[in-house]
């Protein structure tokens, strides 16, 4: 219950900065067209590359515009707070309080990316829709599990942001961290280009990685790319990542609070 | 504040101390900074495999090789990095105003642009200049060298640097007014980079004329580019607009210009 107020208070501080919100689906949009009209080019060469149409090609785009804020692919979210607050040594009173901070952050990033979802995730989405030939779900089963797999994926997204947040306890500044991980999620995610046309080994490392949980599955998934019940295996995956991450989370935050003296004031 | 002003060596000198600070300040945390530069190459390293593998599943896009594809990647890299280093802190002049810092700066005597470039000033950029220059370099062997494509190509990036100096500050005066709504400039800014990284034929007639004519986005690579692989407009539009990079960029600096002395003659502090 009272990882729910969290939630609910992180969604009603976003919700405060209206023309941030209105900016940032304007940009969104913009972006949104810029690549459809690129991966349109690149059909039009290519019409079945990487087993894609021309559709699901922009349909990719759009749902990746949708999820980039949602999702939090540069950083950003709750675990900037949190970089901050070890920082200044303020992360001394989130320990002390009777509560886990793993869980904390979590719910208080879910509540964000509820917003950001409900914001700039609907709102490129119409755009889109007007602009461009744009799929919807490919069934029922797609749309649910697309529901699904939005929570898992902002749960993958967290705990590599709250890893990456973590080397603050040791640099005291994660803003390096930060950048170089942003790169990483960018490009193994799916953002950059869709992951189906990554050639070779390339191809398959990216599909393992745990950052292809935060784009390219639930696009996939929405697109209807899996089969039966590899659907349940695709949502697993997620799952997996999310459980194996979130372990090394409470591991990095057990080792930080015994050995680190924090800064203080 | 007259001083420091009547010449135009007094602001730049200004500007260079200030950035040195910033750069001396951001050792401080030095493992931090050493992977933000790491960070920012391996950004801009990836943002160009992602075309390179594109080119896995086709030949040309929209009718243009990988290596004439390059060259406009480098072109527009060089200029936005280039831009984006000198320009600094514009992008978050919002803060400055809702901090009262914009006060602050209003009365020290050195131009307050200046201060706002200089400020935070960082070197994080490097790592893209360099990328972006060196896929430039890749492609520049493609070209067939005149002495007057390399005045054109010269001339490209000086313009393509000045036309996105003031696509950032002056769509960054959008926060003299509403000081959250920083990231519609990046539509803009950042997005005029990711537009010219493709051949412009991708787009349709309409978009094209407006990046022409409106905003004169299409003069950062596209029109020079055109001049240096000895291209037709696929458009159709008039060769002499190949030339007319500068021209585009001393009109863009102008808007630039005169839209901050309006953002800053509306400037009211927030008495913080």
């Amino acid at each position: 219950m009272l990882h729910v107020a969290v939630a609910t208070r992180a969604f009603r501080r976003y919700s405060t900065y209206t023309a941030a919100t209105l900016a940032g689906i304007f940009t969104n949009s913009v972006f949104g067209v810029i690549y459809s009209f690129a991966y349109l080019a690149l059909w039009a060469e290519n019409p079945d590359a990487g087993g894609y149409d021309a559709t699901d090609a922009v349909t990719f785009v759009w749902l990746g515009q949708a999820l980039l804020m949602t999702v939090a692919v540069w950083g950003g979210g709750s675990t900037d707070d949190l970089a901050e607050r070890i920082r200044t040594g303020d992360v001394a009173i989130d320990l002390y309080r009777p509560v886990g901070l793993l869980g904390w952050y979590l719910a208080a990033d879910l509540g964000r990316a509820t917003y950001h979802l409900l914001t700039r995730g609907v709102a490129p989405t119409f755009i889109g829709l007007l602009l461009f030939d744009i799929q919807m779900p490919a069934g029922v089963v797609a749309a649910v599990a697309f529901l699904v797999s939005v929570p898992l994926a902002v749960t993958v997204s967290f705990a590599l942001r709250f890893l990456v947040a973590s080397t603050a306890f040791w640099l005291l500044d994660a803003s390096g961290p930060r950048v170089l991980s942003g790169a990483l999620a960018i490009f193994f995610s799916g953002m950059a280009l869709p992951l189906v046309l990554f050639p070779g080994w390339l191809g398959t490392l990216a599909r393992a990685l745990p950052w292809s949980a935060i784009i390219q599955v639930p696009n996939d998934l929405w697109l209807g790319k899996y089969p039966g019940v590899e659907v349940l295996v695709a949502i697993g995956f997620q799952l997996a990542w999310a459980l194996a991450l979130l372990g090394c989370c409470a591991l990095v935050l057990r080792s930080a609070t015994r050995k680190v003296v924090l800064q203080g004031g | 504040m007259a001083d420091a002003s009547t010449t135009l060596a007094g602001p730049a000198r200004s500007y260079v101390d200030i950035a040195t600070l910033w750069v001396r300040a951001a050792w401080a945390y030095p493992t931090s900074f050493l992977m933000m530069i790491l960070g920012s190459l391996l950004i801009t390293a990836l943002d160009f495999v992602g075309i390179w593998v594109m080119f896995a599943s086709i030949d040309t896009l929209g009718g243009f090789g990988l290596r004439e594809i390059a060259l406009l990647y480098g072109a527009t890299g060089v200029g936005i990095g280039l831009a984006d280093t000198l320009i600094g802190s514009v992008e978050r002049i919002g803060i400055y105003v809702r901090t009262g810092r914009l006060d602050q700066m209003l009365t020290k005597p050195v131009p307050l642009l200046v201060q706002v470039c200089a400020d935070q000033f960082t070197l994080r950029r490097l790592g893209r200049i360099s990328q972006a220059g060196i896929i430039f370099g890749w492609a520049a062997t493609y070209v067939d060298w005149t002495p007057s494509r390399v005045v054109v190509a010269v001339v490209m990036v000086i313009s393509a640097t000045v036309i996105f100096f003031a696509l950032f500050t002056g769509f960054s005066c959008i926060q003299f007014w509403t000081t959250d709504a920083s990231e519609f400039a990046n539509a803009f800014t950042y997005g005029g980079n990711t537009l010219t990284q493709y051949p412009l034929s991708i787009f349709p007639r309409e978009v094209m004329v407006a990046l022409t004519f409106v905003l004169p986005i299409a003069f950062v690579n596209w029109y020079p580019c055109l001049y240096l692989l000895g291209r037709e407009d696929p458009f159709g539009l008039p060769t002499w607009l190949q030339f007319c990079s500068p021209v585009a960029a001393v009109a863009s600096l102008t808007g630039a210009l005169l839209i901050w002395r309006s953002g800053v003659r509306h400037y009211t502090s927030t008495g913080s």
